[in-house]
């Protein structure tokens, strides 16, 4: 659906905005505390993800080891502070690549009529394909290192990008200003980076919401089945396929994680929300 | 009509086009000698250049993938090069699980989110409305592979009400395979019911308030009869490309839970492939699995052109 966006430079209240909804702002905190406990694992995890303390091992939950400890007599909360930052910033560079592509493709298709089939047919063709399959190929393709999962995950992810932009973008290229800028002889270049690309910021900072929701997920799935980021660097994905191994004697060593998977989707997910009622307030009611 | 479905027909087979030929780029992105990779460190020079030829990779990338194109015309996906069987025989055998697991899945889904979705909407800003929305949202937040183990945990191992994994034996009955699928079907239709519930209740929202709900209310008609055949009818175009999505969805889904639950479908197939770089299998299942997808797709527009005579392409 296209979007008529609202410019991010008229709303200095967005963030006051949002924290002015109870769902959004208890999101926002939340996402803030699990990013600030990411940050400062180092310093506040109890102990290395790695230490090994064979004696320990499938401890559960107590004062000591809040969370347990898993297979290794490792510590599950600390690893779980490590694994929040990989599961995190993959999740983030999953985000930032996606909207690369996407903005490209999208603003292409959607600003110059001739690009707009051949782009168009490519984003539906890439969108045929479910997500976590085509992931698992190109990371099979590409090997399984994190940078791979981020370019894997950002190709998946990208086409939905590209729609929106590419739906906003028809909307604007039409509008008396962009045809006005042209009138007066501004470089197309330039009228896309500073007139389009910065009225579609409000879907792109919406859908990109999403998409990290979604790539936390598509992470952790690809880390479970073993076809993501090497087991040896702890992820809430990989964490849940250890203690899928000790369900029945220890089953703090997936549970723990699989909420943190759950709580932080739902919290961006309310974020989103929160979001998309304020920027595209005709989808408010809505979804 | 006729138009609108050539016009289809044409996009569809535009949009086939590119994902072939997508499948073809995936799998020769593969940084080095693909046959290399596949066969492994261990592998010799002679093994090496053998596997080369069988696959093709020695002719000119143009030559390869007319060879690619003309093997799919006739059905050939190639041969797998670990289960040394055709890769439509592997997919054929594996075919089952999946599209019984899809198929549970989707009709739970469904049978959960029309129901919660209409009433929700009609009880907009009730605590039932409150309530279905924060559980969908809840519900598109869990990975449907967690959500498995608990259910193994809680159902299989506590009550031991249902098997914990596979598929049954060679010759095991249609319960039996049943009682198999409960538990992964339930696990993928929970988490997929979320998204079929919000696009219900948003397309339920959209129509409830228009001039033909009133007028059919002002008939004096039950308040039933206006929701599902008024109001339900005219909504029911975006909830059918969104459980056609979620089917699609549920493909992606079923790969990782039949891993959770050692059901012997595509989706293991697939990753197995992948842990011992079987290629050809990979890139069979891609396009098998999105050429069903552009299918389902085909299959909701003519839908559209059935249910809405407005509707053109």
């Amino acid at each position: 659906m296209a979007a008529i966006a609202v410019p991010l430079h008229n709303e200095p209240n967005l963030l006051s905005r949002l924290m002015s909804r109870p769902t959004s702002a208890a999101g926002l905190v939340v996402l803030v505390l699990i990013a600030v406990a990411a940050l400062a694992a180092p310093w506040i995890a109890p102990y290395a993800p790695t230490k090994l303390s064979v004696a320990n091992r499938l401890h559960p939950p107590a004062l000591d080891h809040l969370f347990g400890t898993d297979d290794l007599g490792r510590d599950v909360f600390s690893r779980m502070l490590f694994a929040a930052r990989t599961s995190l910033s993959v999740a983030l560079a999953v985000v930032v690549f996606s909207s690369i592509v996407g903005i490209v493709l999208g603003l292409m298709a959607g600003f110059f009529k001739k690009l707009d089939t051949p782009v168009s047919r490519l984003v539906d063709a890439m969108m045929a394909f479910p997500d976590i399959l085509l992931a698992i190929a190109l990371v099979a393709a590409l090997g399984p290192t994190a940078v791979n999962v981020v370019v894997a995950l950002g190709i998946v992810y990208a086409p939905r990008l590209a729609r929106v932009v590419r739906a906003s973008t028809l909307v604007i290229r039409e509008l008396p200003y962009v045809e006005a800028a042209r009138a007066l002889g501004v470089p197309t270049p330039v009228i896309l980076m500073r007139h389009v690309l910065r009225n579609v910021a409000s879907p792109i900072l919406v859908q990109g919401t999403f998409i990290f929701a979604n790539a936390i997920l598509a992470e952790a799935g690809l880390s479970f089945l073993g076809v993501g980021i090497s087991p040896d660097i702890p992820t809430w994905g990989t964490m849940i396929a250890v203690g899928r191994q000790y369900m029945d004697q220890a089953g703090w060593i997936m549970m723990f994680p699989g909420a943190a998977i759950v709580v932080t989707v739902l919290a961006l997910q309310l974020v989103g929300d929160g979001l998309r009622d304020l920027l595209d307030p005709r989808l408010a009611k809505d979804i | 009509m006729l138009r609108s479905i050539l016009n289809r027909l044409i996009g569809m087979i535009a949009v086939m086009a590119l994902v072939v030929t997508i499948v073809f780029v995936i799998v020769r992105v593969t940084p080095g000698d693909p046959a290399a990779v596949m066969l492994g460190p261990d592998a010799t020079a002679a093994d090496v250049a053998a596997l080369r030829t069988r696959l093709g990779l020695d002719q000119s990338m143009p030559v390869q993938f007319g060879r690619y194109v003309v093997d799919l015309l006739q059905g050939d996906l190639g041969q797998s090069i670990f289960l040394n069987e055709p890769v439509t025989t592997a997919l054929a055998q594996r075919a089952e699980p999946t599209f019984f697991l899809t198929l549970f899945s989707l009709l739970i889904a469904t049978v959960i989110a029309l129901p919660v979705g209409i009433l929700s909407a009609y009880r907009r800003g009730s605590v039932f409305d409150q309530a279905a929305t924060t559980l969908a949202m809840f519900a598109a937040s869990v990975p449907s592979f967690w959500l498995g183990l608990l259910f193994i945990q809680f159902f299989a191992v506590k009550l031991g009400w249902f098997d914990t994994s596979g598929y049954g034996g060679p010759g095991a009955s249609f319960l039996d395979r049943l009682n198999h699928l409960v538990l992964p079907a339930l696990a993928l239709g929970l988490v997929s019911s979320a998204l079929i519930t919000r696009f219900t209740r948003a397309s339920m929202l959209d129509v409830l308030n228009d001039d033909y709900v009133r007028t059919a209310r002002s008939k004096g008609m039950s308040e039933w009869r206006v929701v599902l055949k008024h109001a339900f009818k005219n909504a029911l175009i975006p909830i059918l490309t969104v459980i056609g999505l979620t089917a699609a969805l549920l493909i992606s889904g079923a790969v990782v839970t039949e891993t959770v639950f050692g059901l012997p479908g595509v989706g293991s197939l697939v990753v197995s492939a992948v842990l011992r770089r079987d290629y050809p299998v990979i890139q069979g299942a891609l396009l098998v699995i999105a050429g069903l997808y552009v299918l389902v797709n085909f299959a909701i527009d003519m839908l559209y052109l059935a249910i809405d005579p407005r509707v053109r392409y």
